[in-house]
């Protein structure tokens, strides 16, 4: 687990390392999206309380934050792009 | 082109995957299988999110990652209360998706600070969970290895997550003006913090104890809560895009230690990815401010220099003008060049400046946009803003590119920027912002303000600009500025 919490620094680090500013907002939007993943480990606890219902609260809680972490992070991220996609043809006409 | 090989290729992994096994490792090999290609997904996503061009399907294919991973979840072995979960997401999603979609387009970077937090306390909630369980394992003193391997990241997990949590929240309010903007301070700040994190300390070696461990893991909980208001409460407005992108690696790192604990792949990769590109995205932001991310956690913006600044600039004046007399002035110079800010952003009035640059071209004026790295709330801010206003993506400049060009330009339009055309940034050694890439805008022939009032910008800095002899002022609030300007050039 170790080697691939290292690899993944990595990749973390590489894959953003060429970013242009302009896209530094939708960047951090889309990571904050992506981080929404803690939701699955909620579901699990969830998913496993059984009858223990403090595990059931305490997932149940998780699960709605991370819901709203990553509806509203991949939403929000979306509309943010959107203007830019808009934009791309356009930009490819005009340096011609 | 490998962007269009790879993700079928992944699907065929995922297919072959599961196959390989006996059908009795399904349940497993299912949500594997599903976590693997959602971390490629992912990275992918990250990827594409990178560039202006693909950014958006980068943020989609992330999408069906996720929901790849989720889906996967459902399948894992020892799974229940499933209308439990759906409940839940429904609760989660329906506030999520009407809260993003209703946003404005200003409030983006408030918005993204509440998700984060969403995400922290979630990873919070989860590390509360798995340390209930612990209770109950068996043998009475945890050997190493557990202790190393689960409870270290679970205690991280409630801790960076709660942080990130309320942290979050306030630098929500901060932006939102439900908390002041203003960097709040008290005496012993770094000494108390500092105790905060020992206590923070102490409570995780209490919750080893078992007699004590319940109210230890209480009190790490309220600790770590407090930590993230005491630690965003100081910071300045105008640093917060900073403290966002740290607190947002923050909760990356919060999910990643969470999987850890849980030993899910996909959330210790998309987590790290996240806490890794996150502290990049920071590091790259703190560049483009020239501010160091010790100065912004612990230092202080605006601080002494401010006093000598303003007492310096209080002997001169600030030129007021006319809307007629500055449409006169653009609508007959040969080059303007428009300096967006916040300002810009909270009037809402890009649709405004797209019009009255248009207008302007049909004189034969060439109108160009200067976007500082860090103009508005956030990096990239700007670019956003301008292209929802359809502002043709060649027009809008870089700092490196419009810096030369200022020389030539007749006029230079300022809109609601403040800090970013401050030449104390080049000139003065003393000013909080020296040192700060600024754009030039005081080399333009004429230049002309459009600001809501007297007072200082965001940083809380005393702007000479707005006291030079080519500086003209148009005070008000944008859109009105703007339609005004508006309408007399059409005057003209």
């Amino acid at each position: 687990m170790i080697y691939i919490f290292v690899l993944a620094i990595f990749t973390g680090v590489e894959v953003i390392s060429r970013v242009p500013t302009v896209l530094h907002t939708p960047l951090m939007s889309g990571a904050n999206a992506i981080h929404g993943i803690v939701l699955i480990g909620g579901v699990i606890v969830l998913g496993r309380a059984g009858d223990n219902m403090i595990l059931f609260a305490l997932g149940f809680i998780a699960v709605v934050f991370g819901t709203l972490n990553v509806v509203g992070g991949f939403v929000v991220t979306d509309r943010m792009l959107e203007m830019f996609k808009a934009k791309a043809p356009t930009k490819e006409k005009d340096a011609k | 082109m490998i962007h269009i090989i790879l993700p079928p290729a992944a699907c065929l992994l995922a297919t072959a995957l599961p196959t390989a096994e006996p059908p009795s490792g399904l349940q497993t090999n299912i949500p594997e299988a599903a976590y693997l290609l959602a971390s490629l997904l992912f990275i992918f996503g990250l990827k594409r999110l990178s560039s202006p061009r693909t950014a958006r399907s980068g943020n989609r294919v992330a999408g069906i990652g996720m929901a790849l991973a989720l889906g996967g979840t459902f399948v894992l072995p020892g799974m229940g209360n499933f209308g439990w979960i759906a409940l839940a997401i429904v609760i989660g999603a329906i506030p999520g998706w009407l809260l993003a979609k209703r946003v404005k387009m200003t409030a983006m970077p408030q918005m993204v600070s509440l998700f984060n937090g969403m995400g922290g306390a979630c990873a919070m909630f989860i590390s509360l969970g798995e340390i209930t369980k612990w209770e109950g394992a068996p043998g009475g003193k945890p050997s190493v290895m557990a202790v190393v391997a689960y409870a270290f990241p679970m205690l991280l997990g409630i801790v960076l997550g709660g942080i990130s949590f309320t942290g979050s929240l306030v630098a929500f309010g901060k932006l939102q003006g439900l908390v002041s903007e203003k960097p709040v301070r008290w005496p012993a700040q770094k000494l108390i913090n500092a105790a905060v994190v020992l206590c923070i300390l102490g409570a995780a070696i209490g919750v080893g104890g078992d007699s004590t461990r319940t109210a230890a893991v209480l009190i790490l909980v309220a600790l770590a809560l407090l930590l993230g208001v005491l630690q965003v409460l100081p910071i300045g407005g105008a640093d917060m895009p900073v403290v966002i992108s740290v607190l947002n690696s923050c909760t990356g790192l919060a999910a990643a230690v969470t999987g850890f604990a849980m030993t899910n792949m996909s959330m210790i990769i998309a987590g790290t990815l996240v806490g890794a590109a996150g502290s990049l995205l920071t590091v790259l932001m703190c560049k483009a401010m020239n501010r160091s991310l010790a100065k912004v956690i612990f230092g202080s913006f605006g601080g002494a220099a401010k006093g000598q600044a303003a007492a310096g600039a209080s002997d001169k004046t600030q030129r007021e003008i006319a809307a007629p007399e500055c449409a006169i002035m653009m609508g007959y110079a040969r080059k303007v060049i428009i300096v967006p800010g916040y300002g810009l952003a909270v009037a809402q009035a890009q649709h405004l400046v797209h019009e009255l640059d248009d207008l302007l071209e049909k004189r034969g004026v060439e109108v160009k946009y200067a976007i500082h790295p860090v103009a508005g709330r956030m990096p990239g801010h700007m670019n956003v803003l301008l292209a929802e206003a359809d502002v043709p993506y060649p027009k809008l400049l870089d700092m490196e590119e419009v810096n030369p060009e200022f020389e030539q330009a007749d006029v230079a339009l300022i809109i609601g920027a403040n800090d970013v055309v401050n030449p104390a940034a080049r000139t003065e050694a003393g000013s909080p912002i020296y040192g700060m890439p600024i754009l030039n805008a005081d080399k333009a022939k004429n230049v002309i303000v459009i600001k809501r009032g007297r007072g200082t910008g965001f940083a809380g800095i005393e702007n000479s600009l707005f006291y030079n002899p080519n500086t003209r002022m148009l005070f008000g609030d944008a859109k009105k500025a703007l339609q005004e300007l508006t309408t007399e050039v059409k005057a003209l």
